[in-house]
């Protein structure tokens, strides 16, 4: 398939450069009826990935990335979707294997699906506040209490930030990377002891 | 030496050992350890291994890896704890019968090993006392093998008492259900 027939079926949606696939940019607004389109007119029938994307150097801070497979015509498909929001529709009504993915970039970019039919977190616990892998979440962690409090009070322990000094991703001193990840939190460490 | 060293006939006074009671109570408990595998990563394949024909548990009397804690007195913590699953350790150590023991297998479950992230418990210490540490990412089994030893050494040589410290004061174990 060429990304021309799916420009001309959604005049919204802009081709993006791309070195190995068709990349296609859809409105969240498109979503939809655009997956629909894929799946049942041109043979885009797996949905094969679907993450949680923080963008630097777009207007739209979050987004997400689809990928769909074509089992007969053995291609691939790139879907960007920018969040109008923080919210993009749910694929899961089309491809139920998109719940889980939806699931995750839900718990660590704080996306949220609109008509998803199990809006829950899925690795981090219900209760935790953040979302662990937008950029401006420290890699170490913010400490919170432990999920079950009567845990919290026997041991005494809190979620806390981990040392980092030392530890994978980290470089002692020098030039920090801008990209991924953001792992530079020295609240404590080695040489610093915890307050 | 002979019998007559003792001033001991066996022969009047019939075969009789004399010890103390903390000392065979602690040969019994040392020498039935019955083990609970919290396998959390890759650590717990070389648990299976361990307990398997090649390495063989049995040897030491620990085999009889018991999945329910209220049958166990030594939980084996092998591999990553996350802090959501921090709570069911802690939960399911509250669940096993006095007197009992944790070995914390690998560098994971003794420190958070590499993962120094937002997720990852930096050591089961924190939550449950740990009476041996192996270290190893993951030990052979030969690493747990020699600390399951120890932790049977250990036993021996404990004074009696069943209170146990953690993080520097005395503990009462409360039961979480």
């Amino acid at each position: 398939m060429d990304a021309a027939v799916l420009i001309q079926r959604f005049p919204s949606a802009r081709v993006l450069p791309s070195q190995d696939m068709p990349t296609v940019e859809i409105p969240a607004a498109d979503l939809l009826a655009a997956v629909r389109f894929l799946r049942d007119e041109q043979s885009f029938d797996l949905l094969a990935d679907l993450c949680g994307v923080e963008w630097k150097d777009r207007s739209t801070r979050f987004g997400v990335v689809i990928h769909l497979l074509s089992t007969t015509q053995r291609e691939y498909v790139r879907l960007h979707v920018p969040a109008l929001g923080d919210c993009v529709p749910s694929v899961s009504s089309l491809h139920p294997g998109a719940n889980w993915h939806e699931r995750e970039a839900f718990d660590m970019f704080g996306i949220t699906f609109t008509g998803h039919p199990d809006p829950r977190r899925i690795l981090m616990w219900d209760s935790y506040p953040y979302h662990p892998l937008r950029k401006d979440f420290p890699l170490a962690g913010i400490e919170v209490p432990l999920p079950a409090a009567d845990v919290a009070e026997v041991t005494g322990q809190t979620v806390e930030p981990a040392p980092m000094m030392g530890g994978p991703f980290v470089s002692l001193g020098g030039h920090f990377s801008e990209g991924e990840p953001s792992a530079l939190d020295q609240s404590w460490n080695e040489e610093k002891p915890k307050a | 030496m002979v019998k007559s060293d003792f001033g001991y006939n066996s022969k009047i006074e019939g075969e009789v050992i004399v010890t103390r009671a903390d000392a065979v109570v602690n040969w019994v408990r040392s020498n039935s350890v019955w083990p609970m595998p919290m396998g959390l990563a890759c650590c717990a394949i070389e648990l299976m291994a361990a307990g398997g024909s090649r390495f063989d548990i049995s040897r030491f009397g620990m085999e009889v890896m018991r999945f329910s804690p209220r049958q166990a007195d030594c939980m084996i913590v092998a591999g990553t704890v996350t802090y959501k699953m921090a709570e069911v350790v802690r939960r399911i150590y509250d669940q096993m019968a006095e007197p009992k023991w944790v070995v914390a297998m690998g560098a994971c479950a003794s420190t958070g090993g590499m993962y120094r992230s937002y997720a990852t418990l930096q050591g089961v210490d924190n939550i449950v006392p740990v009476d041996i540490y192996i270290s190893g990412c993951p030990p052979r089994p030969e690493a747990l093998l020699d600390g399951m030893m120890l932790l049977q050494e250990k036993i021996r040589n404990e004074g009696g008492s069943l209170r146990r410290t953690f993080r520097g004061r005395t503990v009462e174990t409360k039961i979480v259900s």
